[in-house]
């Protein structure tokens, strides 16, 4: 290779550089659909905020820092008569140390504000601001599809899901499974599907429209299968879907049907015109040990709340409602 | 009877994937090529006696990085694997099943069996050499966490073809570890080949620590250690801080499994999220473990080829200790959508931002290493100056994901899968293959050709980021990690198509090394001590360094003292007049060390399985490796002064 020309290898080099970013360039920007930064609720709206004004902070320091790099290696590549200084005993300079130690110090700090402020702005388990009162879904994580309880119309789902738009969801999610994580990009963060807790979720969608919903938390064999669509509906046609799936009574989920629909297995989208009464807790309380107490305390949105009486991060939640000591109603 | 034989084989040994039937006859083939070939050349003595059971820190280190880069070549196979199946939807290469077990097992391997090892052969066979001391502390213990890394890694592999691969992820959370949604026996493999490898990296990380306190040479103050030796201060402090934790709860996913209890079991009480904190508190330390090494070697390699002294060398100690000890409050970043509300995230992810502030103002004085230094363009200076751009890259995504409400739309997304590919491929592989090319003279004695070395350095940085970049972009298209197949709807298929392109670039990359590897040893040059003009105290001794490493122990007046030294006798300042030399005390052999591992590889199988006739007699041996040595007083020799004078006189008539 060393035989051919310096033209050509640099020719070569040019093409390949330009197809390499060519294909990149068009895949990242004229094949792709970014739910996350094209969000249909306010959520999603604000966690995309945040990502903008996170990048734009970190991009004050690294484009510098690229810059910077690129610069150095090649002024001070050593070659025949160059003219960069060379000081090959330099190597300390309290300004400079102080500057690179404050600049990161002082990014990180607004980093810090900004994100303490988001986190408690966007805390799952936070109501969302709206007239309407919200609307309740129980999620299920199952081997591997995805149950969802309308408890105040009495009807369900599986693997897909529809809301009215413009009101409130307020997602109450377990498992009874191996966990999994409850995902609709262009609505919102994902929470974690456990078994015998319960998780609180509000999201909210602006638009009509259909969106992508997944399991984000590997679950098992099929766990690829547990993707769902979510209908966001107009208020009228979320009222005659509830009805249409209502009137439907040849398929209703019983005590003995719940038991087969839980065990492992991929199913395709189904409804459901009724199931029994308090199916969601006995499914997320049904690990609980008789005459165990935790501590308990109160929630943002004002439910009662119970944590597992840990003090490790995870368990004595703001926001996770533990079967150990919930479930003294149900059973 | 031969049908229960056979039910027993079918059970026993993985069956109906004609790629397994294809690992077989190749893993029995080599095997068999293998015993050929030491019995045709008569080498089985030499292996015995000249490697297995070594104490010797050099031989014991090449040991490691060649189990390191078998081990790279099969984590790597997983990686392409799993990437021709999602190349585009459809694909019907790997069942979800097998899919699952490749990832867990890619993973796994990755960063137990390869990152690991790569980094303790490369701590073996410098840091002695580095602090101008004989061996390290305990020769013989070294030794044995030589065979327990190894036996560890060949019971995790065996999986692969006898009982069947773990599938739960390499963090194997339960539930879904447990009997109840895991019967079979591959998370117990899971389990003990970490388990076993895990006891040897704590006794590796307590060694290290122990011969970097009490073996340096005379005048070598702690402030006056090499930035490598640093690292690996810094690296063993984490090591003896964390593995404990994995050890012990790997312990009680065992007991779960093993004994019917209930740590982290759904009824009864136990508690799964019990497991994922404790098992991220050993998780998140263990990617500091990995990356502060390859800190090290970056500073060493920018210092010696900017010809260079460190830029700042008090705060990059100062930054290295704040991260060893930081690293330990961050872990809840891995779950912040576990719901622990928001005090708590808030302030795990301030904890973890915190830690992009000592590794910036690394990256600073790296970079002003090179400012007004001659930098030369040397395979290991590639490499690191790949590493820079790409760190910071991936330094900016880990701050993101750090952001703890924007993390429940990165989490488990292939954004995360990008963000900690950038930082283990850019900061972890680049930097031990910087380390391979800047030291392979000092193990070897000749370099590495630099021709093939440009063509597997190209390869694999373009298709590093032909491979993840697109992923970034992934992520935030809503796929998730860990899925085995996707539809055409998604819109996902152009990028996953590129992303595997890559990934095959860097699997040309990798052959390259391998050739690189094979031609130079076969058709190279000596070099002499100092091949690169290097600035530290392993530059002054052969290449390679003879059993006892220095013939006479160095006396250290700076921090780049072999570069001071040149520089006074290019002044014409004579040396100091050097001691007589002395007889040299050195550890003697050992044949417990392998007998020990086999006896743990016994045990281990066992466990897996059940079979107390396995794990009594195994747990026995290892009982008695322990008294045997206990009772062993011939443990030491001096080598003659004489011997020595010969040797010296062998080296520098070679050269
Ligand atoms: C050589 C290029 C590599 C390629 C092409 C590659 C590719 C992949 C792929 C396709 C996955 C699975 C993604 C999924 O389905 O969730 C994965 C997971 C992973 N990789 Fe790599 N990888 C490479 C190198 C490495 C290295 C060097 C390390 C560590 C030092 C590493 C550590 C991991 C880990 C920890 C996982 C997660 C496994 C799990 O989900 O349990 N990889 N990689
Ligand atoms: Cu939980
Ligand atoms: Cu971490």
């Amino acid at each position: 290779m060393d035989k051919k020309p310096r033209s050509l290898r640099t020719l070569i080099t040019v093409v390949v550089t330009l197809v390499t970013l060519g294909v990149l360039i068009w895949g990242m920007f004229f094949t792709a659909d970014y739910l996350v930064l094209n969000p249909k609720g306010p959520v999603g709206q604000s966690e995309k905020e945040l990502i903008i004004i996170t990048t734009l902070l970190c991009c004050v320091v690294i484009v510098p820092v690229l810059i910077l790099t690129a610069v150095i290696v090649w002024r001070y590549r050593d070659k025949p008569n160059r003219k960069a200084a060379y000081s090959p005993n330099w190597h300390d300079s309290k300004v400079l140390e102080t500057v690179w130690w404050g600049v990161p110090i002082i990014i990180i700090i607004a980093l810090a504000v900004v994100t303490a402020r988001y986190t408690y702005a966007l805390e799952p388990s936070k109501p969302i601001d709206a007239e309407q009162k919200p609307v309740t879904v129980q999620v299920v994580s199952l081997d591997w599809k995805w149950l969802f309880l309308y408890p105040d119309e009495n009807i369900a789902t599986v693997n897909t899901l529809t809301i009215p738009e413009g009101v409130p969801v307020r997602f109450e999610i377990t498992a009874d499974a191996p966990m999994n994580s409850f995902w609709i990009p262009q609505l919102g963060g994902q929470i974690y599907a456990m078994s015998g807790m319960s998780m609180t979720l509000y999201l909210k969608a602006d638009e009509v429209g259909t969106y992508f919903g997944t399991g984000a938390n590997f679950s098992g064999e099929h766990f690829a299968q547990m993707r769902f669509d979510v209908n966001a509906v107009s208020q009228a046609d979320y009222d005659s879907w509830v009805q249409k799936v209502k009137g439907n009574t040849g398929s209703t989920i019983t005590e003995a049907s719940y038991a087969d629909l839980a065990k492992p297995g991929v199913m395709g989208e189904t409804e459901y015109s009724s199931f029994p009464e308090g199916l969601y807790s006995k499914i997320a309380y049904k690990y609980v040990v008789d005459g165990e107490n935790a501590d308990s305390e109160d929630s943002t949105d004002g439910t009662k709340q119970e944590g597992m009486g840990s003090s490790l991060p995870g368990f004595s939640s703001g926001q996770v409602t533990s079967g150990l000591s919930a479930s003294q109603p149900v059973q | 009877m031969l049908d229960s034989i056979k039910d027993f084989a079918s059970w026993f040994f993985v069956t109906g994937d004609p790629l397994i039937y294809g690992a077989d006859v190749s893993i029995v083939l080599a095997t068999i090529a293998i015993f050929a070939v030491l019995t045709y050349f008569k080498k089985w003595g030499w292996l015995w006696r000249n490697w297995l059971t070594t104490v010797d820190h050099k031989k014991i280190g090449i040991m490691y990085i060649l189990a390191a880069l078998l081990m790279l070549f099969r984590g790597g196979v997983d990686a392409i694997m799993m990437r021709t199946q999602i190349a585009l939807p459809g694909i019907k290469f790997l069942e979800p099943e097998h899919y699952n077990q490749v990832f867990t097992t890619h993973g796994t391997i990755m960063i137990l069996f390869m990152a690991m090892p790569l980094m303790f052969g490369l701590f073996n066979i410098i840091i002695p050499l580095q602090i101008g001391a004989r061996d390290v502390a305990y020769p013989f213990l070294n030794s044995v966490s030589f065979w327990l890394f190894f036996v560890g890694a060949m019971l995790f592999n065996l999986s692969f073809v006898i009982g069947g691969s773990p599938d739960a992820g390499w963090t194997s959370y339960p539930p879904l570890s447990e009997l109840m949604h895991n019967p079979g026996v591959g998370e117990n493999f899971y389990i003990w080949g970490i388990q076993i490898s895990g006891i040897g990296s704590l006794a590796t990380g307590i060694n290290f620590i122990v011969t970097l306190i009490k073996m340096r040479a005379p005048g070598m103050t702690l402030m006056k250690m090499p930035m490598f030796s640093w690292s690996v201060f810094a690296t063993c402090i984490i090591i003896i801080l964390a593995f404990p934790i994995l050890t012990v709860t790997l312990a009680l996913l065992f007991l779960d499994r093993f004994a019917g209890g209930h740590f982290f079991t759904l009824d009864m009480g136990g508690n799964p999220m019990m497991y994922i904190n404790l098992f991220w508190m050993w998780g998140h330390p263990e990617v500091y473990i990995v990356v502060l090494p390859a800190f090290g070697i970056y500073s060493e390699v920018v210092a010696t080829f900017s010809r260079k002294s460190i830029f700042g060398y008090k705060s990059m100690v100062f930054a290295m200790l704040v991260i060893s000890i930081v690293s330990f409050f961050t872990w809840l970043h891995h779950f912040f959508t576990m719901g622990s509300g928001a005090d708590i995230n808030a302030f795990f992810a301030i904890t973890t931002m915190i830690i992009a502030i000592p590794t910036g103002v690394k990256i600073f004085n790296w970079l002003f290493t090179m400012y007004r230094g001659r930098i030369r363009f040397e395979l290991p200076m590639m490499w690191t100056i790949a590493f820079i751009p790409c760190f910071v890259v991936g330094g900016m995504t880990g701050v993101m994901l750090a952001v703890a409400p924007a993390d429940f739309q990165f989490h488990n997304s292939y954004f995360l899968i990008a963000h900690f590919h950038q930082v283990l491929i850019g900061g972890v592989v680049f930097g031990y293959f910087a380390g391979l090319y800047y030291w392979w003279p000092k193990m070897f004695g000749f370099k590495l050709n630099h021709k093939l070395g440009v063509w597997a350095f190209w390869f694999w940085n373009i298709g590093f980021y032909v491979c993840f970049m697109p992923q970034y972009s992934l992520g935030l298209m809503g796929m998730t990690r860990r899925i085995s197949e996707y539809t055409w709807d998604t819109g996902w298929a152009p990028l996953n198509f590129i992303s595997t392109i890559g990934a095959l670039m860097m699997g040309i990359g990798f052959l390259f090394q391998v050739a690189q590897i094979l031609y130079s040893t076969f058709k190279h040059k000596k070099v002499g001590n100092d091949p690169w003009d290097g600035r530290t105290l392993e530059w002054t001794t052969a290449s390679p360094a003879p059993e006892y490493n220095f013939a006479i122990t160095p006396h250290v007046h700076a921090v780049d003292d072999w570069w001071a030294t040149k520089e006074r006798r290019a002044k014409g300042i004579a040396d100091d007049p050097l001691p007589p030399i002395e007889p040299i005390h050195m550890p003697k052999n050992s044949i417990i060390p392998p007998i020990m591992g086999l006896a743990w590889f016994v045990a281990g199988f066992g466990f897996v399985f059940d079979w107390w006739w396995f794990y009594i007699p195994g747990m026995l041996g290892v009982a008695i490796c322990m008294i045997a040595r206990s009772f062993s007083y011939d443990t030491d020799y001096y080598i003659p002064v004489d011997e020595v004078k010969r040797t010296e006189e062998a080296i520098r008539g070679s050269v």
